[in-house]
């Protein structure tokens, strides 16, 4: 039972979270204009790697609130916790090039 | 019993049989035979399976006894039947609502009928009846489609009434005033349970047998891509392999050796826990499963009640999940098998279940010529194990679709031709 | 009753003066209070208490306690019997009822033994080489082999007791409550800190409890440990837990402790819970958990009487209870001088002391020769005599290296064998933590390496073998726990210890014999499951050499015990076949829980009415005083018919249909998802995630609406209001409630945070009661006097505000069933109020309320989908001929891109028509399939499935829905749905079946 730092509430444990995958894949903004390949990339295709990856929760049973985790899927360490809208630590090497926001 | 002395193959081992223990009983046991050898990597081959578990010894057995392929390696980074093959709960069916997927583990299963035979290794395949319950009106709804289904696609099933699942499992409780009562079922008489071990033990001693190096302790570290792109060979702890034709059958790590290939997979790796308990004398014959309570119960040849649950819900290549499913699958086997409750947990452990968005496995070509997949199966591959070899080798050594296997293909992704058995697997397997 | 002949006159934690009186295999025996079943069973010279598993040879007692692989017992009767319970943890009570295992029909005479008179045909993994021809037979073998194995019987019926669980934090838990978890315990508690400090064992000493011959500041250790126990007492906020095994290790310092709260005691209390699982966060953890002595692999080390060294001794010295008089010693180190001269101490005769060492030196091998007793230096025991009881051991001079006999043999007699093959920590816990482990050749043992979680290890866990090392380490891990979790602590002095040194170990993990191994006779190495030197070479012959095909292949280390005392010497001696060293061979996994717990224990507590959350509507117990019958939907319970006396299930659906089409029929519709969405954007918001247009809808009017996934299929459908400008009521499905409000919030806040709109779920907020029919308008024009209800001034798809039955409503003219309807919301306290003033006030236009049956009927004779039901996760809004609310002029929402896939515009895509039987009273079963051509029997080609079918009374003849390929292309084929036994024709048709014209709907 992993203890996740919900920004919001605090170190819970991860039975009261949900799960949602891999973070800041960003909606295209213009579907229409997809192709068949991208758009099946959008909806299926993930990056699953064996070490940092960052990813969304959502704490269910508490604040209900969205946020990124950098988490190790090899260790279960949890190496950063940031909200949405935020971005992964660059030293992490995880996610999208760092875009400042 | 005339066969028992008869040798096989270019290894010439002897083959398994009473007589055989008889006669080595005779030499104190001490004149065995590996029952596969233990070569160095040669530099090159006609096929590399990449993932010594049963899928992949399979797909090196069927490469070399269907296909007459034999200068195969199969290449496993730790020890053979190490990762999902020597973790799940050892359950075989076929009784899948979509055409697609009723085909391929069908087909498997027709295989596993005689496989101890075939392979000369008792896989201990018992056909103790595979029973799943259901627990309110819409599930009795959705039973009965799938039972049409299945009896349609020629498949055999039967359904029960509670008093049928009673006298089938005297343990269970069949109070209808508790939360999820059991309210009927339905049974696949032929499907059943195997020894997990022995179905990798058992493919790898009959693919050594015709000329399969099987590699331990080697690991796939790249692969190497000619100008055009197409395979060419593989990077290992062990030095550089050559090979022309790869298939990758590794579950759990599907994704990872894609990135290394250069691709993506719609795949994510999931815990998936599961228990067995102390020993007892035996309480119950068959195979049943809820999807409503999420639980899953058997009992092993050798006494013990082996439990399933559903998978974690996080990506995860830790071969461990979270105490919750634990508790949850025990709070529903004490809940309807109220006998269990003083019995013991003896050992709990988790594999990396490799699932699809439509919980349907992926037996395919891939953007790399000469590369081949076989993952996705989530957490119902065991079953699938001979099936799954047989079709892929096919595809490996045809470069075409298999037949059956033609709907597991990556485009279906981007076509949206989905088999989604989300609905028919639930969490049980 | 036997007479406790083995029992000491004095000495011992017993209590002389509390005799107690047991049964074993049905015989009556007496112990004491602080007796287990072990040390009361030894007290009256029971040896044979079990057969082992495969060949069933008579086994006694091992161990002292968890570690204990042999002394397996079915404990009490009926529904509270419990197998494969060891020996040597069942602290005994008057009257305990245990029984052996694995014989029959009786454990001196067990017909099974037969199997090891044939021990040569069974070696390691046989069964896989046999049992194959024919391949019919197989379930025959298999019943054989099935009843043949599985240890003890289950209970007869439920589990009368309770369990529980305790949900704790603390900022440093310790496993283990010997003298360094003691120490530790001590240490941190001093700083003021929440410590948890737990033990397996009835009472906290550890290794201290067996041992007579350590003092700590000068007395006695037990009577340190009693004042340390004293002491932590006295703290508020040191949690002290007995019985309680630290058995898990989880993620992020997530443990579980397993505590028998009644176990001992033998019965159950009703204030108490029998057992109870901790679930602890821990800021920090200290494994204190000890060390397990090996047994030595020689040639019938099996025998009853076979024991380790520190059992022996530990039943002597604790228990009082000379398990021998006439002990033989087989060391590989100085801990079997202790024994020793413990038991010589206590009247024993000591056949001598077998030392594996060449050449012993040191205090205590001197001491040996002062009290007389043999040492017999780099000797070997090459056989052992006795049947059900050891009698004597034969012993012969080894070579140099320990590989082969340099002598002739020599006949010890003795009743006892004390085995002292050496110490393995027990690293169980910091395994399952992921720590990694590393091989110390000198101590020969798996020892801690890096630690992956905050967690130290201390004592013998970490190696140690002193207890003066173990307290002062105990102390320093106690220390910096708490102050890395920022305490501040002052150290305590650690006391002078007075102990024995342990000298050097010799690991020789096979002793020699007259005979190669696996000739003659059988070294042990796993004595549960009967796994022999033999067999693991064996493994490694046919090509078994990692550690973990070698367990699989001969099952060493899979017993009840997970190798406790085995899992070493097999790593040992698979690496001495393969001529390898011990960490080349791997290291064997531990996985929790520790010692075998009780599936009760995680989760017998969420049985019976806390398995799952139960929700009902407000107007429930009327529905349970009126007799309905409900149907499970996701969590709610819902009315779904109200069968009057002597109807039947149809009859009575029939009947409420019946009225809903002509007269007034009430449905309670609380459990629908309801959502209330408000904000500037909240328009905008469904446009994005509705497939139709809802920019224009106006104040007060109500909308149909579908939502897609983003792949296009139908997740969720359901009736929107605009309550206001920036103002709307949702509705979603009852089953879909909780995924649709899961779903619209990841999009709020993860795609458009932007957006300003908030979402509340008010599901439970608002009851609803639904009255449909002809009359609906007349019933609540009585109780209602502020709402015009006429068809101008609240037309269909309206929504007011009003007053009904004096209960401030909104009020909404929405329809199901093609009827007049409104849908009458109000606070959720005053839904049964508002149900029973509306039973009241329609009494005499024959109200009837109607249930889930009849809605589905009501809904499918129009048309009507219901979201999973007549789709599945795979169905498009144009499979179900519905393009019509999929708006084309929109740019974007949700599954509008996954609509526009070419594999969801086939024209042999699974499409929803209606179905006409021939035989209007026949309907047809859902799940039914369809074909276009029977077969005379199955394999054949499906169609598609039946989603809905039912007999329509306003229709006056049987209905049903399917998905059928290409369904809309045929309209007017003839189809069929085979059943077992008959085939039925159908024909294809449109989905309405009632009232085309819509003519009904305004009433």
């Amino acid at each position: 039972m992993m203890l996740i730092p919900c920004p919001w509430c605090g170190p819970r444990d991860d039975s009261e979270f949900a799960y949602g995958n891999q973070a800041h894949i960003a909606r295209p903004s213009d579907p229409a204009s997809t192709s068949d390949q991208e758009w099946a990339e959008y909806l299926y295709f993930r990056d699953n790697p064996k070490g940092p990856f960052a990813e969304r929760w959502m704490h269910a049973a508490g604040c209900r609130r969205w946020f990124h985790v950098v988490r190790d899927t090899n260790s279960h360490v949890i190496l950063q916790v940031y909200k949405v809208g935020e971005w992964p630590d660059p030293a992490l090497g995880v996610g999208p090039a760092n875009k400042e926001s | 019993m005339a066969e028992a002395g008869r040798r096989r193959g270019p290894t010439g081992k002897p083959r398994y049989s009473i007589l055989a223990l008889a006669r080595n009983a005779l030499s104190y046991h001490e004149n065995w035979q590996a029952a596969w050898r233990s070569p160095e990597p040669k530099p090159s081959y006609d096929a590399i399976v990449v993932g010594g578990g049963g899928h992949g010894l399979a797909t090196a057995y069927y490469l070399a006894s269907v296909h007459g392929i034999r200068n195969v390696a199969v290449l496993e980074k730790g020890w053979i039947g190490g990762g999902n093959t020597g973790r799940n709960t050892t359950i075989i069916r076929s009784n899948y609502l979509w055409d697609e997927s009723a085909a391929i583990y069908e087909h498997a299963l027709k295989l596993w009928e005689g496989l101890s035979q075939e392979l000369n290794f008792n896989l201990m395949f018992s056909q103790r009846g595979v029973i799943t319950l259901a627990h309110s009106e819409h599930e009795l709804k959705e039973m009965r489609r799938r039972v049409e289904a299945i009896r349609l696609n020629g498949i055999d099933t039967e359904v029960l009434s509670t008093a049928d699942v009673k006298k089938l499992v005297p343990i269970i409780n069949t109070d209808q005033g508790i939360r999820h009562p059991v309210m009927g079922g339905f049974i696949q008489r032929r499907g059943g349970t195997a020894r997990h071990d022995a179905v990798a033990w058992g493919y790898a001693r009959a693919a050594d047998d015709l000329g399969v190096d099987i590699i331990q302790n080697c690991e796939v570290t790249g692969f190497l891509k000619d100008g055009n792109g197409a395979i060419e060979g593989v990077e290992t702890s062990r030095g550089t392999i050559r090979s022309k034709r790869i298939g990758c059958v590794a579950a759990g790590h599907s994704a990872v050796l894609a990135d290394l290939a250069g691709f993506k997979l719609p795949i994510q790796a999931r815990p998936l826990q599961a228990l067995v308990s102390e020993p007892i004398k035996p309480v119950i014959d068959t195979v049943v499963m809820s999807n409503a309570v999420h639980m899953y119960i058997s009992q092993s040849d050798k006494g013990e009640l082996v439990l399933g649950a559903g998978t974690d819900s996080y990506n995860s290549y830790a071969q461990r999940g979270s105490l919750n499913i634990i508790e949850h699958q025990l709070a529903a086997a004490c809940e309807l098998y109220p006998i269990v409750s003083r019995l013991r947990v003896l050992r709990t452990w988790g594999g990396i279940v490799d699932t699809c968005p439509d919980a349907s496995p992926i037996v395919s070509r891939t953007p790399v010529d000469g590369l081949y997949f076989n993952c996705g199966w989530g957490t119902g591959g065991f079953k699938a194990t001979p099936g799954s070899g047989h079709v892929f080798a096919d595809l490996m050594a045809r470069d075409r679709p298999n037949p059956v296997a033609a709907p597991f293909t990556l485009e279906r992704f981007k076509g949206g031709y989905l088999i989604d058995e989300h609905g028919a697997a639930g969490v049980a397997h | 009753m036997a007479n406790q002949s083995n029992r000491l006159a004095a000495g011992g934690r017993v209590d002389r003066r509390r005799p107690l009186v047991f049964r074993f295999d049905g015989r009556r025996l007496q112990g004491y209070a602080g007796d287990t079943l072990a040390s009361a069973l030894l007290a009256n010279d029971v040896h044979l208490v079990g057969r082992s598993f495969k060949y069933h040879r008579p086994r006694g007692i091992l161990g002292l306690g968890s570690e204990e692989p042999n002394a397996l017992i079915q404990l009490g009767r009926g529904n509270r019997t419990e197998p494969n319970l060891r020996a040597t943890q069942i602290e005994l009570f008057d009257g305990l009822d245990a029984h052996s295992q694995n014989r029959w029909p009786c454990l001196r005479f067990d017909v099974g033994a037969v199997n090891s008179a044939f021990h040569r045909l069974f070696p390691a993994g046989f069964y896989y080489k046999t049992f194959m021809w024919p391949a019919s037979l197989w379930s025959t073998y298999e019943e054989v082999i099935r009843h043949a194995a599985g240890l003890g019987r289950a209970p007869e019926g439920p589990d009368p007791d309770r369990y529980e669980r305790m949900h704790a934090h603390c900022d440093v838990l310790i496993a283990g409550g010997g003298p360094a978890g003691l120490a530790a315990a001590l240490a941190a508690g001093r700083s003021g800190a929440r410590v948890i400090l737990a033990d397996e064992q009835a009472e906290f000493g550890g290794s201290l409890l067996g041992d007579d011959d350590v003092t700590i500041g000068g007395t006695p250790a037990v009577d340190w440990v009693a004042e340390v126990v004293a002491e932590l007492e006295s703290m508020p906020e040191v949690t002290l837990l007995r019985r309680a095994t630290v058995n898990g290790y989880y993620d992020h310092n997530y443990l579980t402790i397993a505590e028998r709260v009644t176990d001992h005691l033998g019965v159950g209390l009703p204030t108490v819970p029998r057992q109870r699982l901790w679930k602890v966060r821990a800021g920090r953890v200290v494994l204190a958990t000890g060390a397990i002595e090996r047994p030595l692999v020689f040639r019938d080390n099996d025998r009853p009487g076979v024991m380790l060294s520190t059992a022996v001794r530990g039943y002597a010295v604790r228990y009082g209870v000379l398990a021998g008089r006439r002990p033989l010693i087989v060391t590989g180190n100085d801990d079997g001088y202790r024994t020793a001269f413990a038991l010589a101490d206590r009247q024993a005769r000591v056949a001598g002391i077998v030392d594996l060492r060449t050449d012993p030196i040191g205090p205590l091998v001197a001491e040996a020769k002062n009290r007389g007793i043999e040492v017999l230096a780099g000797h070997s025991v090459t056989a052992t005599h006795g049947g059900r009881r050891i009698e004597a051991a034969e012993i012969a001079p080894m070579t140099a290296d320990g590989s082969g006999l340099a002598g002739s043999t020599r006949t010890l007699e003795c009743d006892v064998i004390a085995m002292a093959g050496g110490f393995n920590p027990t690293v169980h816990l910091f395994s399952q933590s992921r720590g990694k482990l590393r091989w110390d050749g000198e101590r020969a043992a798996f020892l801690p390496g890096t630690s992956h979680e905050a967690e130290v290890s201390v004592g013998g866990c970490a190696g140690t073998s002193s207890v003066t090392q173990a307290i002062k380490d105990g102390i320093k891990a106690g220390l910096d726990q708490v102050r890395a979790l920022g305490h501040t602590a002052r150290q305590p002095a650690a006391p002078a210890v007075e102990e024995h040194g342990q000298g050097e170990t010799r690991p020789l993990w096979l002793l020699p014999s007259t005979q190669p191994v696996g000739r003659k006779g059988k070294h042990f190495v796993d004595f549960q499951n009967d796994v022999t030197a033999a067999d693991l070479m064996l493994a490694t012959r046919e090509g078994y050499r990692s550690i973990e095909h070698v367990k699989r292949y001969t099952t060493t280390g899979m017993g009840t015990d997970q190798g406790k005392t085995s899992n070493v010497n097999a790593l040992a001696i698979v690496g001495q076949s393969l001529g390898v060293d011990v960490p080349a061979v791997g290291t064997t996994t531990f996985r929790a829980p520790y010692t075998p717990t009780t599936i009760g224990a995680y989760g017998g507590r969420d049985v019976g009415h806390l398995f799952a959350p139960t929700r009902t509507t407000a107007m429930d117990p009327w529905h349970r005083a009126n007799g309905a019958k409900f149907e499970h939907v996701g969590d709610w319970m819902r009315a779904w018919y109200y069968p009057k006396a002597g109807e039947t299930f149809r009859q009575a659906v029939d009947r409420e249909v019946t009225v809903a089409r002509n007269g007034v029929a009430l449905l309670d519709a609380s459990t629908l998802g309801k959502i209330d969405i408000r904000g500037g954007d909240a328009a905008e918001f469904l446009n994005r995630v509705y497939t139709n247009a809802w920019a224009k809808l106006g104040t007060g009017r109500c909308r149909y609406g579908f939502m897609l996934k983003e792949d296009g299929m139908v997740m969720d459908d359901g009736v929107t209001t605009r309550l206001a400008d920036d103002h709307f009521h949702m509705t979603t499905t009852t089953g879909g409630a909780a995924r649709v409000m899961n779903w619209l919030e990841e999009y709020l806040q993860t795609e458009w945070p932007e957006m300003d709109v908030r979402l509340t779920s008010v599901t439970e907020q608002w009851a609803v009661a639904s009255i449909c029919g002809p009359k609906c308008r007349e019933l609540l024009g009585r109780l209602c006097s502020d709402i015009d209800l006429g068809n101008d001034a609240f037309p269909f798809m309206a929504m007011r505000d009003g007053t009904v039955a004096e209960i401030p409503a909104r009020v909404f003219r929405i329809s199901f069933t093609g009827e007049l309807s409104f849908e009458i919301n109000v606070p959720t306290r005053y839904g049964l109020a508002l149900w029973e003033a509306l039973m009241t006030a329609g009494a005499d236009l024959g109200i009837t309320p109607y249930g889930t049956e009849a809605m589905h009927v009501l809904r499918a004779e129009k048309g009507f989908i219901i979201v999973g039901q007549d789709t599945d996760g795979s169905v498009t809004p144009l499979d179900l001929g519905m393009d019509w609310i999929v708006s084309k002029s929109k740019p974007d929402f949700i599954g509008k891109r996954g609509l526009a896939r070419p594999d969801l515009h086939k024209p042999d895509r699974k499409q929803l028509v209606g179905l006409l039987t021939e035989d209007p009273t026949f309907v047809l079963p859902e799940g039914g399939h369809v074909v276009e051509t029977v077969k005379p029997k199955p394999p054949m080609a499906m169609l598609g499935h039946v989603t809905s079918s039912y007999y329509s009374p306003s229709a006056g003849r049987s209905i049903a829905m399917a998905l059928v390929k290409g369904g809309h292309a045929r309209k007017g084929q003839t189809l069929y749905v085979p059943l077992e036994g008959r085939t039925i024709p159908v024909t294809v048709a449109g989905t309405v079946f009632f009232d085309p014209e819509g003519s009904r709907r305004d009433g």
